[in-house]
């Protein structure tokens, strides 16, 4: 029997539809994550080398090197990450995904995200809040004391807590956030909210000291995207399963790295089809100009792929005092994206278009037809390393990653 | 100059509302005039370019 993209496409969607993205416990990123090594660091988007790195990708490659120790300051930093006795390698390549710049080193603890239906794992960092962090590209005392705080005492604290709790059903939290405001990329409000629902009660039976259970809490508290590195790899869990069918059409990764934007296929094994990452229209922090903003970057596009973030952004009116645009704008955007997706999910629904299932599974052959691109929503980091974020906006990919895509699909499947 | 209220007036008796699946600037000249517009929000399959409409045809013997 010959190939047949409908049926290729139609196991895909079901694989994404009956995933059960599962948070099943917390561990140091050298210990769990697929080929991790002590001199390796994790980034997102598409592979790329030192030089060709934006400004906050390397300010977070300083800042990882000299959290893991491998430097002490930023001159030795930059010396070791031009010097080529680093390892560059995207977080896709290790079943992972990261925010804005997503760079982990070997030390990081990640969450463990298991899809239970199908036994794959997805991992990502922890969430360490808005403005000046490792994620945009900050690295400055601050910055690294944060994230040592998170590796000695936010982890060890979620990781027993989970031991309590047992295992946290995401598609479940994610479900709720879309009813309740969020889309699970720019606005994580409720999800946060109901993550902490679901682990204060085993938290504070924990044996860590009081003050220990209130920085932790008070933390995840205090920010509101603590949910987005639980939404992220709970999208990568999903879309890990509709990877590599043979014959079909649909996009299972969409990642940029801040100079580049690039996808892979599930009819496509591993191929990456790269274009410019594009600037990101949106809203300034106060103080800042669009000359002060970086090219799109990060992993988080992974939630767009998985039919949430700008796809449900219907679901979430409120975020465009974040993002920029009106309500009605949120609601044509969701309705665009049902022109470019093969399905509607049948767990995300939208209550503001009667409970209509997200668009899920971004079809290239539609995307092309229709001439429409995938609607994300994004964080905006200053082009310089070392300052953080700016704003938050929209943007699409570039065009021409999906016209390679489809060249090189006939190309293989057409004889 | 004959404006779209004299086409209303004589042609149809009534306020004219119009759906335009035109070029954008039809409905522009329409607004100009007072006229009530929408747009579908249309265009051709793949932006015209032929080399992807020969792409997706071939896709098509796949389906």
């Amino acid at each position: 029997m010959g190939i047949s993209i409908e049926r290729a496409n139609k196991e895909a969607i079901e694989r994404m539809q009956k995933s059960q993205p599962t948070l099943v416990g917390l561990d140091i990123a050298g210990n769990v994550v697929p080929g991790m090594k002590k001199k390796m660091i994790l980034h997102a988007g598409p592979p790329i080398t030192w030089d060709r790195m934006c400004g906050p990708l390397k300010g977070a490659v300083i800042g990882g090197l000299i959290y893991e120790g491998l430097a002490k300051n930023e001159e030795e930093a930059i010396e070791l990450a031009s010097s080529g006795e680093i390892e560059f390698s995207p977080w896709h390549h290790h079943n992972g995904v990261g925010p804005m710049a997503g760079v982990a080193t070997y030390s990081m603890p990640v969450f463990i995200v298991e899809n239970t239906t199908y036994g794959n794992k997805a991992y990502c960092t922890m969430n360490e809040g808005l403005g000046k962090v490792l994620r945009y590209g900050a690295y400055d005392d601050e910055v690294i004391t944060r994230l040592k705080w998170m590796e000695e005492e936010l982890y060890p604290v979620l990781r027993d807590t989970l031991k309590l709790s047992g295992p946290i059903n995401l598609k479940n939290l994610i479900a709720q956030a879309l009813q309740m405001g969020d889309e699970c990329h720019n606005r994580n409000k409720a999800g946060t909210s109901l993550f902490i629902r679901e682990i204060a009660p085993y938290l504070v039976e924990t044996d860590y000291p009081e003050e220990v259970k209130s920085r932790v809490l008070k933390f995840i508290n205090g920010n509101d995207h603590f949910f987005l590195n639980l939404s992220m790899p709970a999208g990568k869990a999903t879309t890990q399963a509709a990877e590599w069918i043979e014959g079909s059409t649909i996009v299972t990764t969409m990642a940029r790295n801040g100079t580049d934007f690039g996808i892979r296929v599930s009819g496509l094994p591993e191929e990456w089809f790269v274009g410019p990452a594009l600037m990101v229209k949106g809203l300034l922090f106060p103080g800042f100009t669009d000359d002060d903003a970086n090219p799109d970057i990060g992993d988080s596009t992974i939630t767009e792929t998985a039919g949430y973030g700008g796809f449900a952004m219907a679901s979430a009116p409120a975020i465009v005092q974040f993002v920029g645009g009106t309500p009605k704008d949120a609601m044509n955007f969701t309705l665009k994206m049902y022109e470019i997706t093969a399905a509607e999910n049948d767990t995300y629904k939208i209550p503001y278009l009667n409970f209509r299932g997200t668009p899920t599974g971004i079809d290239i052959r539609k995307v092309i037809e229709k001439g429409i691109l995938p609607q994300i929503n994004t964080g905006i980091a200053h082009k310089k390393p070392g300052i953080g974020q700016v704003g938050a906006g929209l943007v699409n990919p570039p065009e021409n990653i999906f016209e390679d895509a489809l060249r090189a699909f006939v190309e293989k499947y057409v004889k | 100059m004959i404006t779209i209220s004299k086409i209303n007036e004589t042609l149809f008796g009534k306020k004219l509302k119009v759906i335009n699946i035109g070029l954008e600037s039809f409905a522009e000249d329409l607004r100009k005039q007072g006229v009530k517009v929408i747009e579908v929000d249309w265009r051709p399959p793949a932006k015209g370019k032929k080399e992807l409409l020969d792409l997706l045809d071939k896709l098509e013997a796949l389906k």
